[in-house]
């Protein structure tokens, strides 16, 4: 970026880019230039490096396809118009084109609860995992206790001819190895009565800790030793041994061998070793969607609502703010702007803020609509748990959102109606009723049509009123997904994904996303099929 | 309809005078309809029994100690929520018109090889918002956060940064629109006087199309302040809420019946902000400039 602040020269005419009389501000700016394309560069790779050792290889060839992109535009003269987009464009590919892209790819996996990591970290987990074989040698053991930390021991064992200093973390020390202080206080039974640090403890106090003890790997791996009983400490063993060419795992104890299926180590019985890491699993996930009973029917339904709210809000809030719009649009109206500016305050307010509100009205017992239709008819439906219920309310809450919205915008096209053909339909003797049919609403569609659409993708994707009404509740009983009746697709995806109290299923999430996606590029499609946005667009171009 | 009657008015005076009364009784019912959940709200926030039951429409001993309640409330840290909400959008308003003004300038003023697709691609790809891939954005923030952990989960930078991954798209599209009206004379003069590119984009352009800038930060202010998703998949400290997650937490929790006024009063003053921007776009809105800004 060109940062310097000099004053500009005097008019030079004839040439456009004088240069300074003395000396040239150029090399400064290249430098300058330079300096930050070479921090950045730096910046980048340390961070592709840390998404490298994290096992994040698509996010890092993006980053490193972003970089490589802002270094061209900044270092070769013909991409200089670039320079003007790097910051937008960067933060367009890496915050929204990733992601899309990503999630296309998470929907063909089975990432999500149970299969979380990537494969060589479960590789690494499941080869940290020891045993103590039968017919190991037993050691017999002394613990010793830090004086800085209660909860940290180490352990001296031996056997016959053999001892070791057993810290956790640490390779275990032979006698020969350990300190003089150590080497210099054996007692009777040739355990040291001294360990730097460490206090040793007697047999009685052992009891109050053994659970503790049990539970602590002492040692480094491979050779780690564990507390058996108050007598017994065995060195343990790598439980499973991997095998990368034939890509197993052997049970070291039973000698079972686990092969890896759709990311989980798995044996012939069916027995698995948890975690699995995420993989590939091709369409199973849209296999699902459609296919498996249990979760096709709260799909379909999630479905279904999504369109009936989408569709029925459009629908609602047009009519009623194209009916008050005509009721505001007469000359001998009073107050006609104020009017409109206190109705328009529904829209104006933040809809977090008005879906709480409405929420707090249709509480049961509480709620000031369900109050006063309990003192007028004696009873109230049940606002928040009854699924019919819960979507009338959503409708109800919607419709006022929405309203003024729709009322502003039929009001600017109700006065650019052309009247002539409105006279002339009078003299054709056409009622008011007539007219409005087949002149006002054809008229008015073509100009608010495409804010219709805009409107219906809108809901399609309302989170925040159907997430805060109910969240998405009453629930649908008897499925394995956490759907509720009035969950449209986004809050279901964000139930599966983040707090469906079931286990996050990204790759199942990801799936129904791609849905969402399909359903929305049809509807812009259209849009522009129907109506002149995109020949606009191309030509403003 | 009304328009014919306006424009044949002899045919219809008579008639107009009980034509004015029934739309007069319509317009007060849509007021009452629009107006009476808020007007609930102000009522609420000022009843001290700070309880749904037994509301009644004008508060006995009417008082402020919900709003003192409100921001001393130990339980939900109101003033810092709405603090974390107005510090975030800000930011994010002040940096989208930043990165939207410089590719709005770069497409208004420069012809080069490509150029059409970009600004094709730049509109198609905000059909899709980012909070459809909650998923993959909460893994980035994760991944971003290993690194940087002031842009990483449950920081307000790594909200901001999704806000501004998608701040292109309409916004850019916006101001481009507005910039090509800006005659190309103003930049050719103060091309000749030996202005380079940057400072005519800034000394020159930006003070000309103040308007524009203006329209694109008060929506992405609105958008980011009202914002219920994002913030609930990025942040996860109490104390790092944004308003609109922290104020559900009021009525979610059991208790609501007993924080209702509580809870209105912090509807109330959460609204402040958003209320008096949309007077300032209010005159925007039938000019179709806020086509970005559907929201019922």
């Amino acid at each position: 970026m060109q940062t310097e602040g000099a004053p500009a020269p005097s008019s030079l005419p004839g040439g456009p880019k004088p240069s300074h009389p003395f000396f040239s501000l150029k090399p400064v700016r290249l430098l300058i230039r330079f300096g930050m394309l070479a921090i950045l560069d730096a910046f980048s790779l340390l961070f592709i490096w840390t998404l490298i050792a994290n096992g994040r290889y698509p996010l890092a060839a993006f980053v490193f396809v972003i970089t490589v992109g802002v270094n061209i535009a900044f270092l070769v003269e013909k991409a200089y118009p670039f320079r003007w987009f790097a910051p937008g464009l960067a933060l367009m590919i890496l915050m929204l084109v990733y992601p899309t892209a990503y999630t296309l790819y998470v929907a063909f996996t089975n990432y999500g609860d149970g299969n979380l990591l990537t494969r060589v970290q479960v590789i690494d987990q499941i080869e940290s995992r020891t045993f103590a074989p039968e017919g190991a040698t037993e050691y017999s053991w002394t613990a010793f206790r830090s004086n800085s930390d209660p909860d940290e021991y180490v352990l001296w064992i031996q056997t016959e001819g053999e001892s070791f200093l057993a810290e956790v973390g640490e390779e275990l020390t032979t006698l020969d190895n350990a300190s003089s202080a150590i080497r210099g206080s054996l007692d009777a039974s040739g355990i040291p009565t001294d360990v730097p640090g460490f206090t040793r403890l007697a047999p009685n106090q052992i009891f109050a800790i053994l659970d503790a003890l049990t539970e602590i790997t002492f040692g480094e791996e491979p050779n780690t030793v564990t507390v058996d009983s108050v007598r017994v400490a065995r060195r343990l063993e790598q439980r499973y041994l991997f095998d990368s060419v034939a890509d197993t795992f052997t049970d070291q104890r039973t000698g079972v061998v686990y092969t890896p299926v759709q990311g989980t180590f798995t044996a012939d019985d069916g027995s698995t070793l948890s975690p699995g890491y995420w993989v590939p699993v091709g369409g199973e996930n849209f296999r699902r969607l459609f296919r498996s009973p249990s979760l096709r029917g709260p799909f379909i339904r999630v479905l279904i609502w999504t369109f009936a709210f989408a569709v029925f809000s459009v629908l609602l809030t047009f009519s009623v703010g194209l009916f008050f719009a005509m009721v505001f649009d007469h000359p001998n109206m009073p107050a006609k702007n104020v009017l409109r500016s206190l109705v328009l305050i529904p829209y104006a307010l933040p809809a977090f803020i008005t879906a709480n509100i409405w929420r707090g009205m249709f509480l049961p017992q509480f709620g000031v609509i369900s109050t006063t239709l309990e003192n007028l008819f004696g009873s109230s439906p049940l606002w928040l748990a009854d699924p019919t219920w819960a979507k009338v309310g959503i409708l109800i809450i919607q419709t006022w959102l929405g309203f003024p919205y729709m009322m502003i915008i039929c009001t600017g096209a109700l006065q650019s109606l052309p009247s002539d053909i409105f006279e002339a339909a009078t003299i054709d003797g056409a009622g008011p009723l007539r007219k409005f049919w087949n002149l006002t609403l054809p008229l008015l569609l073509v100009s608010v049509g495409p804010l219709l659409i805009a409107s219906f993708a809108f809901n399609f994707n309302n989170f925040t009123l159907i997430d805060i009404y109910a969240e998405g509740g009453p629930p649908i009983v008897g499925t394995l997904t956490p759907a509720g009746h009035t969950d449209i697709l986004i809050t279901y995806v964000f139930r599966l994904a983040f707090s469906g109290g079931r286990g996050a299923d990204f790759g199942y999430a990801s799936a129904i996303t791609m849905v969402i996606f399909l359903i929305l590029a049809t509807i812009t499609a259209l849009q522009f099929r129907f109506t002149r946005i995109w020949e606009e667009i191309s030509e403003n171009v | 309809m009304s328009s014919l009657q306006a424009a044949t008015p002899l045919k219809y005076r008579l008639r107009n005078q009980l034509d004015v009364g029934w739309r007069v009784l319509v317009a007060l019912l849509a007021l009452a309809f629009a107006l009476g959940p808020v007007l609930l709200i102000v009522s609420a926030s000022l009843d001290p029994r700070d309880s749904m039951v037994s509301q009644t429409v004008i508060p006995e001993n009417a008082d402020f100690s919900n709003y003192s309640d409100l921001l001393t409330s130990e339980i939900h840290p109101y003033g810092r929520w709405l603090l974390n909400t107005l510090k975030i959008s800000i930011i994010t308003a002040g940096l989208t018109v930043l990165i939207c003004s410089i590719s709005a300038y770069a497409f208004s003023r420069f012809r080069f090889k490509g150029r059409r697709g970009l600004l094709l691609t730049v509109f198609l790809v905000q059909v899709f918002p980012n909070a459809l891939t909650m998923v993959a954005t909460f893994l980035l923030i994760q991944a971003v956060g290993l690194f940087i952990p002031s842009l990483g989960l449950n920081s307000h930078g790594g909200l901001i940064l999704v806000y501004l991954g998608g701040a292109m798209g309409i916004n850019t599209w916006l101001m481009k629109g507005y910039f090509d009206s800006v005659p190309r004379s103003l930049d050719e003069s103060a091309r000749i006087d030996g202005a380079t590119d940057w400072q005519i984009y800034w000394r020159i352009i930006l003070p000309v199309v103040k308007p524009i800038l203006t329209v694109v930060a008060l929506l992405s202010f609105i958008g980011a302040y009202s914002d219920f998703l994002i913030p609930q998949i990025v942040l996860q400290d109490t104390d790092q809420f944004t308003l609109a997650v922290g104020l559900s937490l009021f009525i979610r929790n059991g208790d609501y019946s007993k924080a209702w006024g509580i809870f209105s009063a912090g509807a109330l003053i959460g609204a402040i902000p958003i209320v008096t921007l949309y007077m300032f776009l209010q005159n925007f809105l039938v000019g179709g400039l806020t086509a970005g800004a559907v929201k019922g």
